[in-house]
Protein backbone atom coordinates (compact mmCIF):
# COMPACT_ATOMS: atom_id res chain seq x y z
CA UNK A 1 0.00 0.00 0.00
CA UNK A 2 1.38 3.40 -0.90
CA UNK A 3 1.65 6.19 1.65
CA UNK A 4 -1.23 8.59 2.13
CA UNK A 5 -0.44 11.90 0.46
CA UNK A 6 -3.80 13.72 0.47
CA UNK A 7 -4.88 14.61 3.99
CA UNK A 8 -7.64 16.47 5.81
CA UNK A 9 -7.10 20.25 5.57
CA UNK A 10 -6.40 22.03 8.83
CA UNK A 11 -9.61 24.06 9.07
CA UNK A 12 -11.68 20.96 8.45
CA UNK A 13 -9.77 19.08 11.15
CA UNK A 14 -10.36 21.96 13.56
CA UNK A 15 -14.09 21.89 12.78
CA UNK A 16 -14.18 18.12 13.26
CA UNK A 17 -12.38 18.39 16.61
CA UNK A 18 -14.78 21.09 17.72
CA UNK A 19 -17.72 19.04 16.51
CA UNK A 20 -19.01 21.66 14.09
CA UNK A 21 -18.44 19.71 10.88
CA UNK A 22 -21.66 18.47 9.22
CA UNK A 23 -22.30 14.75 9.65
CA UNK A 24 -21.45 13.52 6.11
CA UNK A 25 -18.04 15.20 6.18
CA UNK A 26 -17.45 14.10 9.76
CA UNK A 27 -17.86 10.50 8.60
CA UNK A 28 -15.19 10.94 5.91
CA UNK A 29 -12.84 12.64 8.37
CA UNK A 30 -13.36 9.90 10.98
CA UNK A 31 -12.79 7.21 8.33
CA UNK A 32 -9.63 8.94 7.09
CA UNK A 33 -8.24 9.29 10.62
CA UNK A 34 -8.88 5.58 11.11
CA UNK A 35 -6.38 5.00 8.27
CA UNK A 36 -3.96 7.90 8.79
CA UNK A 37 -1.71 8.25 11.83
CA UNK A 38 -0.60 11.73 10.78
CA UNK A 39 -4.14 13.10 10.91
CA UNK A 40 -4.81 11.13 14.09
CA UNK A 41 -1.94 13.04 15.67
CA UNK A 42 -3.31 16.33 14.32
CA UNK A 43 -6.69 15.55 15.87
CA UNK A 44 -4.90 14.81 19.14
CA UNK A 45 -3.35 18.29 19.03
CA UNK A 46 -6.76 19.90 18.60
CA UNK A 47 -8.16 17.80 21.43
CA UNK A 48 -5.26 18.99 23.58
CA UNK A 49 -6.31 22.59 22.97
CA UNK A 50 -9.89 21.60 23.81
CA UNK A 51 -8.66 19.97 27.00
CA UNK A 52 -6.70 23.08 27.98
CA UNK A 53 -9.78 25.24 27.37
CA UNK A 54 -11.84 22.84 29.45
CA UNK A 55 -9.41 23.16 32.34
CA UNK A 56 -9.41 26.95 31.98
CA UNK A 57 -13.19 27.28 31.88
CA UNK A 58 -14.75 29.03 34.83
CA UNK A 59 -16.18 26.47 37.24
CA UNK A 60 -19.90 26.27 37.79
CA UNK A 61 -20.72 24.26 40.89
CA UNK A 62 -22.77 21.14 40.29
CA UNK A 63 -25.75 20.31 42.52
CA UNK A 64 -24.79 18.37 45.63
CA UNK A 65 -26.61 15.20 44.66
CA UNK A 66 -24.85 14.84 41.31
CA UNK A 67 -21.69 13.29 42.71
CA UNK A 68 -23.52 10.81 44.94
CA UNK A 69 -25.78 9.88 42.03
CA UNK A 70 -22.82 9.23 39.78
CA UNK A 71 -20.92 7.30 42.47
CA UNK A 72 -24.01 5.16 43.04
CA UNK A 73 -24.27 4.38 39.35
CA UNK A 74 -20.69 3.21 38.87
CA UNK A 75 -21.45 -0.47 39.35
CA UNK A 76 -24.86 -0.38 37.71
CA UNK A 77 -25.09 -2.75 34.76
CA UNK A 78 -25.07 -0.98 31.41
CA UNK A 79 -26.18 -2.08 28.02
CA UNK A 80 -23.11 -1.29 25.99
CA UNK A 81 -23.71 0.50 22.72
CA UNK A 82 -22.68 -1.72 19.82
CA UNK A 83 -19.14 -1.00 18.72
CA UNK A 84 -18.45 -1.44 15.03
CA UNK A 85 -14.89 -2.43 14.27
CA UNK A 86 -13.35 -2.04 10.86
CA UNK A 87 -14.07 -4.94 8.51
CA UNK A 88 -11.94 -5.53 5.45
CA UNK A 89 -11.55 -2.24 3.63
CA UNK A 90 -14.27 -0.50 5.63
CA UNK A 91 -13.14 1.52 8.70
CA UNK A 92 -15.27 1.50 11.87
CA UNK A 93 -17.20 4.72 11.12
CA UNK A 94 -18.33 3.21 7.79
CA UNK A 95 -19.23 -0.10 9.44
CA UNK A 96 -21.29 1.86 11.95
CA UNK A 97 -23.19 3.60 9.15
CA UNK A 98 -23.69 0.16 7.57
CA UNK A 99 -24.77 -1.14 10.99
CA UNK A 100 -22.33 -3.98 10.59
CA UNK A 101 -23.78 -5.23 7.32
CA UNK A 102 -22.28 -5.41 3.85
CA UNK A 103 -23.00 -2.49 1.51
CA UNK A 104 -26.20 -2.81 -0.51
CA UNK A 105 -25.01 -1.84 -3.97
CA UNK A 106 -27.33 -0.27 -6.51
CA UNK A 107 -26.21 -0.24 -10.10
CA UNK A 108 -25.77 3.13 -11.80
CA UNK A 109 -24.76 1.66 -15.16
CA UNK A 110 -21.41 0.85 -16.83
CA UNK A 111 -20.46 -1.26 -13.83
CA UNK A 112 -20.56 1.75 -11.49
CA UNK A 113 -22.47 1.09 -8.27
CA UNK A 114 -23.38 3.09 -5.18
CA UNK A 115 -24.59 2.36 -1.69
CA UNK A 116 -26.12 5.34 0.10
CA UNK A 117 -25.17 5.40 3.78
CA UNK A 118 -27.11 8.45 4.86
CA UNK A 119 -28.98 11.28 3.31
CA UNK A 120 -30.27 14.18 5.35
CA UNK A 121 -30.75 17.91 5.05
CA UNK A 122 -27.10 18.39 5.92
CA UNK A 123 -25.96 16.31 2.93
CA UNK A 124 -25.38 12.76 1.86
CA UNK A 125 -22.67 10.17 2.21
CA UNK A 126 -22.33 7.10 0.03
CA UNK A 127 -20.00 4.36 -1.09
CA UNK A 128 -19.08 4.34 -4.77
CA UNK A 129 -17.80 1.30 -6.65
CA UNK A 130 -15.97 2.03 -9.89
CA UNK A 131 -14.51 -0.82 -12.00
CA UNK A 132 -10.86 -0.45 -13.01
CA UNK A 133 -10.45 1.78 -16.04
CA UNK A 134 -13.98 3.13 -15.68
CA UNK A 135 -14.68 6.84 -15.34
CA UNK A 136 -16.87 8.22 -12.63
CA UNK A 137 -19.54 10.12 -14.50
CA UNK A 138 -18.39 13.63 -15.27
CA UNK A 139 -19.83 15.79 -12.54
CA UNK A 140 -19.53 19.04 -10.67
CA UNK A 141 -20.85 19.86 -7.21
CA UNK A 142 -23.17 22.39 -5.76
CA UNK A 143 -21.13 22.42 -2.62
CA UNK A 144 -18.15 20.64 -1.15
CA UNK A 145 -17.43 17.01 -2.00
CA UNK A 146 -15.05 14.83 0.02
CA UNK A 147 -13.94 11.54 -1.52
CA UNK A 148 -11.92 9.02 0.48
CA UNK A 149 -10.42 6.03 -1.33
CA UNK A 150 -10.95 2.72 0.49
CA UNK A 151 -9.78 0.31 -2.22
CA UNK A 152 -7.88 0.66 -5.49
CA UNK A 153 -7.13 4.16 -6.71
CA UNK A 154 -8.33 6.80 -9.10
CA UNK A 155 -6.76 9.63 -11.03
CA UNK A 156 -8.23 12.86 -12.30
CA UNK A 157 -7.14 16.27 -13.50
CA UNK A 158 -5.71 17.08 -10.08
CA UNK A 159 -3.65 13.95 -9.37
CA UNK A 160 -3.70 10.35 -8.21
CA UNK A 161 -5.58 9.17 -5.13
CA UNK A 162 -4.82 5.87 -3.45
CA UNK A 163 -6.14 4.10 -0.36
CA UNK A 164 -6.53 6.60 2.49
CA UNK A 165 -6.25 9.67 0.26
CA UNK A 166 -8.99 12.30 0.42
CA UNK A 167 -9.93 14.50 -2.50
CA UNK A 168 -11.58 17.79 -1.64
CA UNK A 169 -13.73 19.08 -4.46
CA UNK A 170 -15.38 22.48 -4.30
CA UNK A 171 -17.85 24.10 -6.64
CA UNK A 172 -15.19 25.04 -9.12
CA UNK A 173 -13.81 21.54 -9.56
CA UNK A 174 -15.13 19.88 -12.68
CA UNK A 175 -13.26 16.62 -12.79
CA UNK A 176 -13.43 13.19 -14.33
CA UNK A 177 -11.99 10.66 -11.91
CA UNK A 178 -10.96 7.41 -13.63
CA UNK A 179 -10.35 4.27 -11.62
CA UNK A 180 -6.79 3.05 -12.16
CA UNK A 181 -5.94 -0.44 -13.37
CA UNK A 182 -6.03 -3.15 -10.73
CA UNK A 183 -8.74 -3.59 -8.12
CA UNK A 184 -12.03 -1.82 -8.59
CA UNK A 185 -11.95 1.55 -6.85
CA UNK A 186 -14.22 1.87 -3.82
CA UNK A 187 -14.67 5.33 -2.33
CA UNK A 188 -16.55 6.98 0.48
CA UNK A 189 -18.03 10.21 -0.88
CA UNK A 190 -19.75 12.97 1.07
CA UNK A 191 -21.52 16.02 -0.26
CA UNK A 192 -23.64 18.74 1.27
CA UNK A 193 -25.74 18.90 -1.89
CA UNK A 194 -26.71 16.55 -4.71
CA UNK A 195 -23.97 15.93 -7.26
CA UNK A 196 -24.57 17.48 -10.66
CA UNK A 197 -23.79 14.91 -13.29
CA UNK A 198 -23.00 16.44 -16.65
CA UNK A 199 -23.38 13.29 -18.65
CA UNK A 200 -24.03 9.60 -18.11
CA UNK A 201 -27.09 10.02 -15.95
CA UNK A 202 -29.56 12.41 -17.51
CA UNK A 203 -30.43 15.21 -15.13
CA UNK A 204 -34.06 14.15 -15.10
CA UNK A 205 -33.10 10.79 -13.67
CA UNK A 206 -31.05 12.21 -10.82
CA UNK A 207 -33.89 12.26 -8.31
CA UNK A 208 -34.56 8.64 -9.23
CA UNK A 209 -30.99 7.61 -8.51
CA UNK A 210 -30.81 10.00 -5.59
CA UNK A 211 -27.47 11.38 -6.73
CA UNK B 1 19.05 7.94 26.15
CA UNK B 2 19.51 4.46 27.58
CA UNK B 3 22.91 4.18 25.88
CA UNK B 4 24.15 7.27 27.64
CA UNK B 5 23.29 5.69 30.96
CA UNK B 6 25.00 2.43 30.09
CA UNK B 7 28.19 4.15 28.92
CA UNK B 8 28.48 5.89 32.24
CA UNK B 9 31.16 4.12 34.31
CA UNK B 10 28.88 3.94 37.34
CA UNK B 11 26.32 2.04 35.31
CA UNK B 12 28.76 -0.78 34.62
CA UNK B 13 27.86 -3.26 37.38
CA UNK B 14 24.14 -2.83 36.69
CA UNK B 15 24.57 -4.53 33.32
CA UNK B 16 25.26 -7.88 34.87
CA UNK B 17 22.21 -8.07 37.11
CA UNK B 18 18.64 -6.91 36.98
CA UNK B 19 18.35 -3.15 36.50
CA UNK B 20 18.72 -1.33 39.79
CA UNK B 21 16.00 1.16 39.33
CA UNK B 22 16.74 2.93 42.59
CA UNK B 23 20.03 4.19 41.24
CA UNK B 24 19.15 5.07 37.68
CA UNK B 25 16.01 7.09 38.33
CA UNK B 26 16.69 10.69 39.27
CA UNK B 27 15.31 11.61 42.67
CA UNK B 28 13.61 14.77 41.52
CA UNK B 29 11.63 13.29 38.66
CA UNK B 30 9.05 15.68 37.23
CA UNK B 31 5.56 14.87 38.35
CA UNK B 32 2.78 13.53 36.24
CA UNK B 33 -0.24 15.79 36.35
CA UNK B 34 -2.67 15.05 39.12
CA UNK B 35 -5.46 14.38 36.61
CA UNK B 36 -3.33 11.76 34.83
CA UNK B 37 -2.47 10.07 38.14
CA UNK B 38 -6.16 9.90 39.10
CA UNK B 39 -7.25 8.64 35.72
CA UNK B 40 -4.58 5.93 35.64
CA UNK B 41 -5.64 4.84 39.15
CA UNK B 42 -9.23 4.64 37.92
CA UNK B 43 -8.11 2.65 34.91
CA UNK B 44 -5.78 0.20 36.64
CA UNK B 45 -7.22 -0.11 40.16
CA UNK B 46 -10.83 0.95 39.55
CA UNK B 47 -10.05 3.38 42.36
CA UNK B 48 -13.29 5.08 43.45
CA UNK B 49 -11.52 7.66 45.60
CA UNK B 50 -9.42 8.72 42.64
CA UNK B 51 -12.61 8.84 40.58
CA UNK B 52 -14.17 11.06 43.23
CA UNK B 53 -11.18 13.42 42.96
CA UNK B 54 -11.49 13.41 39.20
CA UNK B 55 -15.19 14.22 39.57
CA UNK B 56 -14.51 17.10 41.97
CA UNK B 57 -11.98 18.59 39.58
CA UNK B 58 -13.70 18.09 36.25
CA UNK B 59 -17.46 18.15 36.95
CA UNK B 60 -17.70 21.91 37.68
CA UNK B 61 -15.41 22.66 34.73
CA UNK B 62 -17.46 20.44 32.46
CA UNK B 63 -20.63 22.13 33.60
CA UNK B 64 -19.17 25.59 32.95
CA UNK B 65 -17.80 24.45 29.62
CA UNK B 66 -21.07 22.90 28.47
CA UNK B 67 -23.17 25.86 29.63
CA UNK B 68 -20.92 28.29 27.74
CA UNK B 69 -22.25 26.82 24.52
CA UNK B 70 -25.81 27.69 25.48
CA UNK B 71 -26.97 24.47 27.15
CA UNK B 72 -29.22 24.98 30.19
CA UNK B 73 -28.04 24.06 33.70
CA UNK B 74 -30.24 20.98 34.08
CA UNK B 75 -29.25 19.45 30.76
CA UNK B 76 -25.62 20.41 31.36
CA UNK B 77 -25.66 18.37 34.57
CA UNK B 78 -27.15 15.42 32.72
CA UNK B 79 -24.30 15.63 30.24
CA UNK B 80 -21.74 15.96 33.06
CA UNK B 81 -23.20 12.80 34.60
CA UNK B 82 -23.00 10.92 31.29
CA UNK B 83 -19.45 12.13 30.69
CA UNK B 84 -18.20 11.15 34.14
CA UNK B 85 -19.85 7.73 33.88
CA UNK B 86 -18.22 7.28 30.48
CA UNK B 87 -14.87 8.24 32.02
CA UNK B 88 -15.36 5.46 34.58
CA UNK B 89 -16.56 2.85 32.08
CA UNK B 90 -14.13 3.62 29.27
CA UNK B 91 -11.08 4.30 31.44
CA UNK B 92 -9.44 1.20 29.95
CA UNK B 93 -9.24 3.12 26.67
CA UNK B 94 -7.24 5.97 28.23
CA UNK B 95 -3.64 5.85 27.11
CA UNK B 96 -1.52 8.63 28.63
CA UNK B 97 1.06 8.04 25.88
CA UNK B 98 -1.43 9.29 23.34
CA UNK B 99 -3.56 11.91 25.08
CA UNK B 100 -3.66 14.17 28.09
CA UNK B 101 -6.36 13.44 30.65
CA UNK B 102 -8.05 16.78 29.93
CA UNK B 103 -7.94 16.22 26.16
CA UNK B 104 -9.41 12.74 26.58
CA UNK B 105 -12.22 14.04 28.76
CA UNK B 106 -12.81 17.02 26.46
CA UNK B 107 -13.34 14.64 23.57
CA UNK B 108 -15.83 12.52 25.50
CA UNK B 109 -17.75 15.62 26.57
CA UNK B 110 -17.85 17.07 23.08
CA UNK B 111 -19.03 13.79 21.55
CA UNK B 112 -21.79 13.48 24.11
CA UNK B 113 -22.89 17.08 23.73
CA UNK B 114 -23.03 16.82 19.95
CA UNK B 115 -24.91 13.53 19.99
CA UNK B 116 -27.54 15.27 22.11
CA UNK B 117 -27.67 18.51 20.12
CA UNK B 118 -27.73 16.82 16.73
CA UNK B 119 -29.71 13.76 17.85
CA UNK B 120 -27.40 11.55 15.83
CA UNK B 121 -24.32 9.59 16.63
CA UNK B 122 -21.15 11.45 15.75
CA UNK B 123 -18.72 9.45 13.58
CA UNK B 124 -15.65 8.55 15.63
CA UNK B 125 -12.38 7.09 14.27
CA UNK B 126 -11.45 3.49 15.02
CA UNK B 127 -9.69 3.14 18.33
CA UNK B 128 -6.07 2.20 17.91
CA UNK B 129 -5.29 -1.25 19.20
CA UNK B 130 -3.18 -1.05 22.34
CA UNK B 131 0.44 -1.29 21.32
CA UNK B 132 2.56 -4.31 22.24
CA UNK B 133 4.56 -2.25 24.75
CA UNK B 134 2.95 -2.89 28.10
CA UNK B 135 5.67 -0.92 29.86
CA UNK B 136 4.59 2.67 30.46
CA UNK B 137 7.03 5.20 29.07
CA UNK B 138 7.09 7.85 31.77
CA UNK B 139 9.00 10.38 29.70
CA UNK B 140 6.36 10.34 26.97
CA UNK B 141 3.54 10.68 29.48
CA UNK B 142 5.35 13.58 31.10
CA UNK B 143 5.92 15.23 27.75
CA UNK B 144 2.17 15.16 27.12
CA UNK B 145 1.41 16.49 30.57
CA UNK B 146 3.91 19.30 30.15
CA UNK B 147 2.44 20.17 26.78
CA UNK B 148 -0.95 20.49 28.43
CA UNK B 149 0.51 22.84 31.04
CA UNK B 150 2.17 24.90 28.32
CA UNK B 151 -1.06 25.09 26.36
CA UNK B 152 -2.84 26.48 29.38
CA UNK B 153 -0.10 29.07 29.87
CA UNK B 154 -0.22 29.97 26.19
CA UNK B 155 -3.99 30.41 26.37
CA UNK B 156 -3.50 32.91 29.16
CA UNK B 157 -1.05 34.88 27.02
CA UNK B 158 -3.43 35.32 24.11
CA UNK B 159 -5.06 38.63 23.38
CA UNK B 160 -8.58 38.63 24.83
CA UNK B 161 -10.21 38.76 21.39
CA UNK B 162 -8.07 35.91 20.08
CA UNK B 163 -8.85 33.85 23.13
CA UNK B 164 -12.53 34.55 22.79
CA UNK B 165 -12.52 33.37 19.18
CA UNK B 166 -10.77 30.13 20.01
CA UNK B 167 -13.19 29.54 22.87
CA UNK B 168 -16.13 30.18 20.62
CA UNK B 169 -14.79 27.78 18.01
CA UNK B 170 -14.29 25.08 20.64
CA UNK B 171 -17.08 25.68 23.08
CA UNK B 172 -19.96 26.74 20.95
CA UNK B 173 -21.93 24.68 18.53
CA UNK B 174 -20.76 27.25 16.03
CA UNK B 175 -19.26 27.10 12.59
CA UNK B 176 -17.01 29.92 11.45
CA UNK B 177 -20.01 31.22 9.56
CA UNK B 178 -22.16 31.28 12.68
CA UNK B 179 -19.40 32.90 14.71
CA UNK B 180 -19.25 35.68 12.16
CA UNK B 181 -23.00 36.21 12.45
CA UNK B 182 -22.89 36.20 16.24
CA UNK B 183 -19.96 38.58 16.54
CA UNK B 184 -20.77 40.76 13.56
CA UNK B 185 -17.25 40.23 12.23
CA UNK B 186 -16.84 39.34 8.57
CA UNK B 187 -15.97 35.73 7.92
CA UNK B 188 -12.43 36.46 6.73
CA UNK B 189 -11.66 38.33 9.94
CA UNK B 190 -13.03 35.51 12.05
CA UNK B 191 -10.90 32.95 10.26
CA UNK B 192 -7.76 35.04 10.51
CA UNK B 193 -8.38 35.69 14.22
CA UNK B 194 -8.72 31.97 14.85
CA UNK B 195 -5.65 31.26 12.76
CA UNK B 196 -3.68 34.00 14.51
CA UNK B 197 -4.74 32.60 17.86
CA UNK B 198 -3.71 29.08 16.90
CA UNK B 199 -0.41 30.27 15.41
CA UNK B 200 0.29 32.22 18.55
CA UNK B 201 -0.46 29.10 20.59
CA UNK B 202 1.85 27.06 18.42
CA UNK B 203 4.64 29.63 18.72
CA UNK B 204 4.29 29.72 22.48
CA UNK B 205 4.55 25.96 22.53
CA UNK B 206 7.61 25.87 20.28
CA UNK B 207 9.35 28.36 22.51
CA UNK B 208 8.73 26.15 25.49
CA UNK B 209 9.80 22.88 23.89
Amino acid sequence: MSAITHHIPEDMMAAYAAGTLPHPYAMVVAAHISLCSECRAALGAYHAVGGALLEKTANIAVTNSLKSNVMAMLEAPVQPKPVYDSQGIYPGPVMEALQGRSPRWKTLGMGVKQSILSETDSGSVRLLYIPAGQAVPDHSHNGLELTLVLQGSFSDETGRFGVGDVEIGDEDLEHTPIADAGDACICLAATDAPLRFNAFVPRLLQPFFRI
Amino acid sequence: MMETVLEHPLAGPAQTGPPQTGRAVPVQAPQMSQATVWLVAVRDQRDKDAFGDLFDYFAPRLKGFIMRSGTGAAQAEEIVQDVMLTVWRKAAMFDPHRAQASAWIYQIARNRQIDIIRKESRPIPDELAQGPEAEPDASQILAFDQEAEQLKTALDLLQPDQKEMIEKAYLGDLTHQEISVQTGLPLGTVKSRIRLGLNRLRRELKGLR
